[in-house]
C-alpha cells in the first residue's frame, strides 16, 4: 500500500481490502478512461501486474488486470500478434495522463474501428477473475475460445465499469498482425452519402476492417492482410464503390490511430458524446444533434459528437435505436444511458447481488 | 440421471392449469393428451425421457408472455424448447413442467442489408436464416452441425458454435439483440439493430444461459457478406503430436483459416469404411479451409502447404475443383453418421488448450483401454473444441453407465489441462454434475445469483446446468 490509494499486490490482498472496506470505493487502473463519478477511497489495481500465460500458437493471453496495455501490446507485437479489438487511447480526448491497464480496457469494453470486423473487447475476452463487493473471488470462462460451461459472466464484466466487482485477471483470444494494410479514401461526401458508401463496402466480401467518415476530411475504409490480397481487394473495392465517388488508395493504415482515439474532438472545449446507433440512422441523428463537431466510425454505427457544455443529448434526441454515452462533460447528465423498466430492475438486482454494500456504485442507492 | 421429484400440487392441478392455458392460446397450441405429450419427452439426448405435464406452441411474444404469467402464478416449471436437438438434455422436461416450444414462431420480421442484420422469430431454424439472405449474397455465420433442424432459440440458449468459429465466432459474437419474456411475463428488449447494447451486458449473459433466464422470442442477428470462395486442403501425419505442432505453426504464421478440423486414426478408419472419401490411412488428418478470391486462396494455401511440408506429411492433397473439395469434406461430415453405423456412441464436447492436444489424445487412448470402450476423436483444432465419440452397445447392460463414466473422465481431463466441460453443446443435464469439477462453490454461487435476479422463483428450466444439490434450497423456496 502506498501513494494516494490502496494498491493491493495480489488477488488475495485485493479481496481483503474489499472485505474490510466500509464505504464507497473508486476503482482505478491507469486512470485513463473512467467516465463515472468518483467517490470514496481510491482502490488501485496497478499492483496486480504480469503476464500469467501467453501461448502464441494458441492465440491466447492471460494477464493480471493491472498490467499496462503498452507492455502487453509490445509483448504481443514481438510475436506478430495483437488484441483484435484495437484498443482506443482516450487520454487526449478525455484530458487524462497515465498508463492504461487491461482491467480498465475490459471494464470500459474499449473497442476501436476494428469493431466492425473483429468485434468488441467483450468478443475477444474469454476469461475473467474478479472480486465481488463481498470480497469473494470469482472465476468465469477460462483460457479457451470455445466455452459454454455455465453462465457467461465474462461478457457481463466487460463494459460493467467496475459496478459488479474488481477485475483481477483477464484472458483474451488474439489475432495475428496482418502483413500490410491500405486505406481507401472518398472525398466530399455528406454524412448520408458517406454512410451509404461505407455500408456498400461493409456489405461486400472484401473484408473491410475499418469504416469511418470525418466531415471535411474524407470517408475512409481500411483493408488488411497479405500484400497481394490487400492490393486485390483495394482494386475490387474501388470498382465496387464507383457509384459513390472516386476512390483514392493510400498505402498503410497510419490515419486510423486518430480515428480510434477520437482525435478530431481532442483538446476542444465542450462535452464529448459517443452514440451506438443503427448505421443508417446516423445521418438523421447527426442532423438533429446540433453538435459543434462530429465524426462517424463503425460504418456509421458509432457517432462521436462534441456538444456545448451541459447539453443533455439524450433529451434532445428522444428515443432512438441505440444508446448514448457521455464520455466527458460537466453537470448532472449521467454518463451511462439510463435503463428503464424491467431492464433497470434487472441491472439493479445484479448490482445488489454482486455488490450488496454498494461499494462500487452510487446507483444502488437510487435502486 | 437424477431429476427433481415432480411437484404434487402442480400434478394435481393439471386440469386447472391446462384450462387456463387454453384460455389464452388457440386450441391447437395446447397439448396435454398423454399420447401427444410423448413427442416432447426428450431431445437429442434420447437416453433420458419424461413426458411433460403439457406442451404449448405459441405463435407470438404476447402468447408466450401469457403462458409464462400463468405458469408463474401457478408455480409451474417451464422448459423452453427450440427444435429439440440438444445433445445435453437442455429441453428434457419433468412430469410437472410445461414445455414451451417456439417452433411455430419462425418468421423473418425484417431483413436489412444496409445495416447487415436480420430480425427473426427464434423458432426459425439456423440454416433457414442463411436461406433468407443468401440469394442476396449474405449468410449467418454460426453453423452448428445440426443447422438444418436446430432453432435460433436453442442456438442462443446454448451459445452454439460450429466449424467456422475460428474466424466468425460463436452465437454470442453474432447476436445484436433479443426480445425476451421474463418468467413473470414481462417482455424486455435487450440490444437491437446496433452494436453493443446499453448498460450491463445482459445480452452476453442471456446468450448461453440454457433457457434459465427468460424465453427469447425474437432476435436481431448479424449477417455477413458471403466470401468469394473457399477451398480446403487435406493433410495426413504419422503422429498426433506432429499434426498438433503443424496447427500451432500455421496459426503463428499469421494465416487465419476459417476451419481447422482434426481426425484421429479410429475416426479415419470408421469414416473410410462408411463414406469411402479416399482418406489416407494415417495417425492424424487435418482438413484446413481458407476463404477469399481464387488468388487469395492460393496465397494462403501456399503458406499453409509450406508449413505442412516442414512437418513431413504422409499426404498433402489440395482440392483442384469443387468436386474434390466436396470429397475432402465428405469424410468429416459423415464422421458422426459413420460412427452411428458401427455402434451406439456418445459425443463429448470438451475444449482444451490447443497445445495440450497430443497429451490429451494419449490419455484418452489409455483410458479407452482401461474402460474397454473404443473412442474416435473429431476435433475443431483451431479453437480446441474436441468431440470424442465413445462407442458402446446400448443393448448391453451396464455399457451406457460405463460409457458415461468414461466420458466424465475425459471431461475432467479437459478441465485439468486448462480447458472446459463444454465448448458448444451446453451443460443441460448431461454435464450438470461435473460443474463442481470446473467451478469452485463461489464461482457457481455468482452464476446462481444471476438466475435469482431473472427468475426469483426458479421456475425456468430449473433442473439444468447446476448440480441439483447446489440448487436444492433455491428450487424449494
Amino acid at each position: 500500500m502506498k501513494g494516494q490509494g490502496m494498491r493491493p499486490a495480489t488477488e488475495s490482498e485485493l479481496a481483503e481490502v474489499i472485505r474490510e472496506a466500509r464505504g464507497r470505493l473508486t476503482i482505478r487502473g491507469g486512470g485513463t478512461r473512467a467516465i463515472l463519478p468518483e467517490a470514496g477511497a481510491v482502490l488501485e489495481t496497478m499492483g496486480l501486474t504480469g503476464v500469467e500465460l501467453y501461448e502464441p500458437g494458441a492465440l491466447t493471453l492471460v494477464v493480471r488486470a493491472g498490467t499496462p496495455l503498452a507492455q502487453v501490446e509490445a509483448t504481443l507485437a514481438a510475436e506478430g500478434q495483437r488484441l483484435p479489438f484495437e484498443v482506443p487511447d482516450f487520454r487526449a480526448v478525455l484530458g487524462r495522463a497515465g498508463d492504461s491497464t487491461l482491467g480498465g480496457v475490459v471494464a470500459a469494453n474499449a473497442s476501436g474501428p476494428r469493431r466492425v470486423q473483429a468485434g468488441a473487447c467483450r468478443d475477444s475476452l474469454i476469461g475473467v477473475r474478479f472480486v465481488t463487493g463481498e470480497g469473494t473471488v470469482v472465476k468465469n470462462g477460462g483460457r479457451v475460445m470455445k466455452n459454454v460451461t455455465g453462465y457467461d459472466l465474462v461478457k457481463l464484466m466487460a463494459g460493467s465499469w467496475g459496478q459488479l466487482g474488481v477485475l483481477s485477471e483477464v484472458s483474451f483470444k488474439l489475432l495475428p498482425i496482418p502483413e500490410t494494410g491500405a486505406t481507401l479514401v472518398l472525398r466530399g461526401l455528406s454524412d448520408g452519402q458517406a454512410v451509404a458508401a461505407l455500408s456498400a463496402a461493409l456489405g461486400s466480401p472484401y473484408e473491410v476492417s475499418g469504416a469511418a467518415h470525418l466531415p471535411g476530411q474524407g470517408t475512409f475504409l481500411r483493408i488488411e492482410g497479405f500484400a497481394n490480397s490487400v492490393a486485390y481487394r483495394a482494386e475490387q473495392l474501388r470498382k465496387h464503390l464507383a457509384p459513390h465517388g472516386t476512390v483514392e488508395v493510400e498505402e498503410g493504415t497510419a490515419r486510423w490511430a486518430a480515428i480510434r482515439d477520437a482525435a478530431p474532438l481532442a483538446g476542444r472545449a465542450g462535452d464529448v458524446w459517443r452514440l451506438s446507433v443503427k448505421p443508417s440512422d446516423a445521418p438523421g441523428l447527426v442532423a438533429r444533434m446540433g453538435a459543434e463537431a462530429h465524426f462517424l466510425d463503425w460504418g456509421g454505427g458509432l457517432i462521436w459528437a462534441l456538444m456545448a457544455p451541459g447539453t443533455d443529448l439524450r433529451a434532445r434526441l428522444g428515443a432512438f435505436a441505440g444508446h448514448a454515452t457521455r464520455m466527458k462533460g460537466e453537470g448532472a447528465v449521467p454518463a451511462l444511458h439510463p435503463q428503464t423498466g424491467a431492464l433497470a430492475e434487472l441491472e439493479a438486482g445484479l448490482r445488489r447481488r454482486f455488490d450488496p454494500r454498494g461499494l462500487f456504485s452510487d446507483a444502488l442507492v437510487a435502486a | 440421471m437424477e431429476m427433481p421429484k415432480p411437484n404434487q400440487m402442480v400434478l394435481s392441478a393439471k386440469a386447472r392449469i391446462v384450462a387456463r392455458l387454453r384460455d389464452v392460446l388457440p386450441a391447437d397450441s395446447v397439448i396435454e393428451d398423454e399420447a401427444e405429450t410423448r413427442a416432447y419427452e426428450c431431445d437429442a439426448l434420447t437416453a433420458y425421457r419424461c413426458p411433460p405435464l403439457a406442451a404449448v406452441l405459441p405463435r407470438t411474444t404476447e402468447e408466450v408472455a401469457a403462458v409464462l404469467r400463468i405458469c408463474h402464478e401457478e408455480g409451474v416449471p417451464v422448459v423452453p424448447r427450440g427444435s429439440g436437438t440438444s445433445l445435453a438434455g437442455g429441453a428434457l422436461p419433468t412430469a410437472d413442467a410445461v414445455i414451451l416450444g417456439v417452433a411455430r414462431m419462425n418468421a423473418v420480421l425484417e431483413t436489412d442489408y444496409d445495416n447487415r442484420f436480420v430480425h427473426v422469430q427464434t423458432g426459425r431454424t439456423n440454416l433457414s436464416v442463411t436461406g433468407a439472405v443468401e440469394a442476396d449474397g449474405f449468410f449467418y455465420a454460426p453453423d452448428p452441425s445440426s443447422q438444418l433442424a436446430c432453432a435460433i432459440a436453442g442456438n442462443i440458449a446454448m451459445n452454439s458454435g460450429g466449424a467456422h468459429c475460428l474466424k466468425y465466432g460463436v452465437t454470442t459474437n453474432n447476436l445484436l439483440g433479443v426480445t425476451m419474456v421474463l418468467m413473470d411475463g414481462r417482455v424486455v428488449q435487450v440490444g437491437g439493430p446496433f452494436m453493443d447494447a446499453a448498460g450491463l451486458d445482459l445480452l452476453g449473459v442471456i446468450c448461453g444461459s440454457e433457457g434459465q433466464l427468460g424465453v427469447v422470442t425474437e432476435a436481431w442477428l448479424r449477417i455477413l457478406p458471403k466470401p468469394e470462395g473457399a477451398r480446403p486442403v487435406l493433410m495426413g501425419f504419422d503422429s498426433n503430436e506432429v499434426a498438433g505442432a503443424c496447427v500451432a505453426d500455421i496459426i503463428k504464421a499469421g494465416v487465419l483459416p476459417v476451419a481447422i478440423e482434426f481426425m484421429d486414426r479410429p475416426c479415419i478408419e470408421a469414416t473410410e469404411a462408411f463414406a469411402k472419401a479416399g482418406y489416407p490411412m494415417c495417425e492424424a488428418l487435418l482438413i484446413i479451409e481458407v476463404e477469399g478470391s481464387p488468388a487469395e486462396i492460393d496465397e494462403q494455401l501456399g503458406v499453409i502447404k509450406s508449413i505442412a511440408l516442414r512437418h513431413n506429411p504422409v499426404e498433402l492433397r489440395e482440392a483442384a475443383d469443387e468436386d474434390q473439395a466436396k470429397r475432402i469434406w465428405l469424410g468429416r461430415k459423415s464422421a458422426f453418421g459413420a460412427m452411428g453405423q458401427i455402434n451406439d456412441y456418445m459425443c463429448l464436447d470438451g475444449t482444451i488448450p490447443v497445445s495440450s492436444l497430443p497429451y490429451v489424445l494419449r490419455r484418452i487412448g489409455e483410458m479407452s483401454r482401461d474402460f474397454g470402450l473404443d473412442v474416435a476423436n473429431v476435433f475443431h483444432a483451431g479453437d480446441g473444441n474436441m468431440h470424442p465419440l465413445i462407442l458402446f452397445d446400448a443393448n448391453k447392460p451396464g455399457d451406457l453407465e460405463k460409457c458415461e463414466a468414461f466420458g466424465a473422465e475425459i471431461l475432467k481431463l479437459c478441465v485439468e489441462v486448462g480447458g472446459c466441460l463444454t465448448g458448444e453443446h451446453g451443460v443441460g443435464i448431461e454435464k450438470r454434475d461435473l460443474m463442481t469439477v470446473q467451478f469452485a462453490p463461489d464461482d457457481l454461487e455468482a452464476q446462481l445469483r444471476v438466475k435469482d435476479v431473472f427468475d426469483p422463483k426458479w421456475l425456468l428450466n430449473p433442473a439444468k446446468v447446476f448440480p441439483l444439490h447446489v440448487t436444492a434450497s433455491r428450487r424449494a423456496a
